[in-house]
């Protein structure tokens, strides 16, 4: 935020650097004196709380980090098996809606005067009804369809396990909110594009499949990448809803053994922190990347 | 569906105490929301870093992992989140003062992860702010605090507003987590406890929760795109 100040001049730069070293010292003094002392003085610091997890020789360590792993790959199972479905699932969607969107302009001359009318409202119906679909189901919380897809499977007779629900769960929400994304981008297109397609004399699926969509998707990549990091981090709430193990499931059993709460989750946030830090610089590099390329 | 209607009470009461959970949580997660971006805005660099950290970290982990932190972690600490009973306050909300210190922590991790989402959706607000009015300002000599509170904020938040209700709105649907962390009469409490101890069927009380959620997110969301209509109309 370059603009809120004036480049800085010689004077004014000493100032700077004088006010951030204290303002350093403060923080790090504030650091020491609120977080690191107070966690000292509990004993959080001790080998007997971090000793499975960083000392190779502790009897508990190989076996934690073994769970962990396995905790690891069950999250990333989940999350993968959730983003395919949900991208299959939300590219359905888009095209549903943007050919119902498109079917509302047509006024059906050869059905004849009493049946034209019940073609359209039935169009519009279908319009309205996917459009009403798409909001509930947005506006209901993830945790919620994975409670209710894991409670209501058995009883239907399809006890499919616990990466099923979890799956389902998480598809049935991204999908719909990545049908949205797809959608948005295909409607954000010049409209010269829809309109070329059709004056080329291609099919509205046609056009929909070799024009709108391949160009929504790299649009939307940046998008697309962020609903990633959104699938990765809702997988734990599978451990927590469903009692599937994963990652955070795991940590969580472990700390019933080993009793050190605060740094089996100070790791395995490190461990989130870096898979979803490093999908978010992909969505950065991928967002400048599309709008370099608009500038061009 | 006459299960919505017998037990009405049930979820109506979860209601009431999502509510409350999601009033609290919001002002928490302004008021750290406020502070971090101020941060971030700073033109001192540590600060900036200090904020920017917060985000990176807190955008980056899941929040049930804020919520087991926060469940299982300050106990550990012996921290029962007494700072919340704040006296007045627990009058209004009568779950803030109970021994139980699960709505608390529940609020203290809404707060904190939503703190971050909020953040970023005040800077979105601050740069959509046109970069002439904070030249002009420091051209008529305006410091920087003059400068965010006379020529900047009054305008950013006006930008702002669809942003944090977004915000707003997916904190409203995390909260459902609560229930899984020891709050006990919220919505997702709710579900839980009609189908499982209840043995009800799960149809009818998944009908009833969600429009529990959806009387909370769907008028929200219609505001939201009201003001923005409004907005794109103006310009």
């Amino acid at each position: 935020m370059s603009t809120l100040y004036d480049v800085p001049g010689p004077r004014a730069r000493r100032r700077a650097t004088v006010l951030s070293g204290l303002v350093a010292l403060v923080l790090l003094a504030a650091g020491y004196l609120l977080i690191y002392r107070p966690l000292a003085a509990q004993g959080q610091f001790t080998a007997a709380k971090w000793g499975s997890l960083v000392d190779p020789s502790n009897p508990n360590f190989v076996l934690l980090w073994k769970r962990l792993g396995v905790g690891l790959r069950n999250t990333v199972a989940a999350a993968g098996l959730a983003v395919v479905a949900s991208l299959l699932l939300g590219t359905g969607l888009a095209v549903l809606r943007t050919r119902l969107r498109a079917q509302r302009q047509r006024r059906y001359p050869r059905l004849g005067a009493t049946l034209a009318p019940v073609a359209r409202g039935l169009t519009v119906l279908l319009d309205w009804l996917a459009r009403a679909g798409v909001e509930t189901i947005r506006g209901l919380p993830v945790v919620i369809a994975i409670f209710f897809v894991a409670r209501s499977l058995p009883q239907f007779g399809l006890p499919l396990g616990d990466l099923a629900y979890i799956v389902i769960g998480l598809t049935v929400y991204n999908g719909v909110v990545i049908g949205e994304i797809l959608r948005s981008g295909m409607m954000g297109l010049p409209r010269a594009q829809r309109e070329a397609a059709l004056a080329l004399g291609l099919t509205e699926a046609q056009t929909i499949r070799l024009v709108l969509l391949p160009q929504a998707f790299r649009v939307m990549l940046p998008a697309l990448v962020s609903q990633v990091v959104v699938v990765l981090k809702d997988t734990s709430i599978g451990g927590v809803v469903v009692g599937y193990d994963e990652l955070l499931k795991v940590a969580s059993l472990a700390v019933q053994v080993l009793h050190n709460p605060i740094q089996l989750l100070a790791v395995v946030a490190a461990m989130y922190l870096v898979l979803n830090y490093s999908l978010s610089r992909l969505a950065t590099y991928l967002r400048d990347r599309v709008s370099a390329r608009r500038a061009r | 569906m006459a299960i919505v209607f017998d037990r009405f009470d049930v979820f109506a009461g979860g209601l009431g105490i999502t509510f409350q959970l999601c009033l609290l949580s919001a002002a928490g997660a302004l008021l750290i929301g406020t502070v971090v971006a101020v941060l971030r805005l700073s033109p001192l660099a540590p600060l900036r870093a200090a904020g920017t950290a917060y985000v990176t970290v807190f955008r980056n982990i899941p929040l049930t992992v804020i919520f087991f932190f926060a469940a299982f972690g300050l106990p550990e600490l012996g921290s029962g989140a007494d700072f919340l009973r704040i006296p007045g306050l627990d009058a209004v909300f009568p779950r803030l003062g109970l021994d139980l210190p699960y709505f608390r922590f529940a609020i203290i991790a809404l707060s904190v992860y939503t703190g971050a989402f909020v953040c970023e959706a005040l800077r979105s607000g601050v740069n959509a702010v046109a970069p002439g009015q904070a030249e002009a300002a420091r051209a008529i000599g305006l410091t920087f605090a003059q400068n965010l509170r006379f020529v900047i904020l009054p305008q950013a938040w006006r930008f702002a507003v669809v942003p944090v209700g977004t915000v707003i709105i997916a904190m409203l649907k995390n909260s459902a987590l609560a229930g899984f962390f020891g709050v006990i009469g919220d919505l997702s409490s709710a579900a839980d406890t009609l189908t499982s101890q209840e043995g009800l069927p799960v149809i009818p009380v998944f009908a009833g929760i969600s429009i529990g959620y959806l009387v909370l997110t769907v008028p929200l969301g219609i505001l939201l795109d009201r003001v923005e209509h409004r907005r794109a109309a103006q310009q």
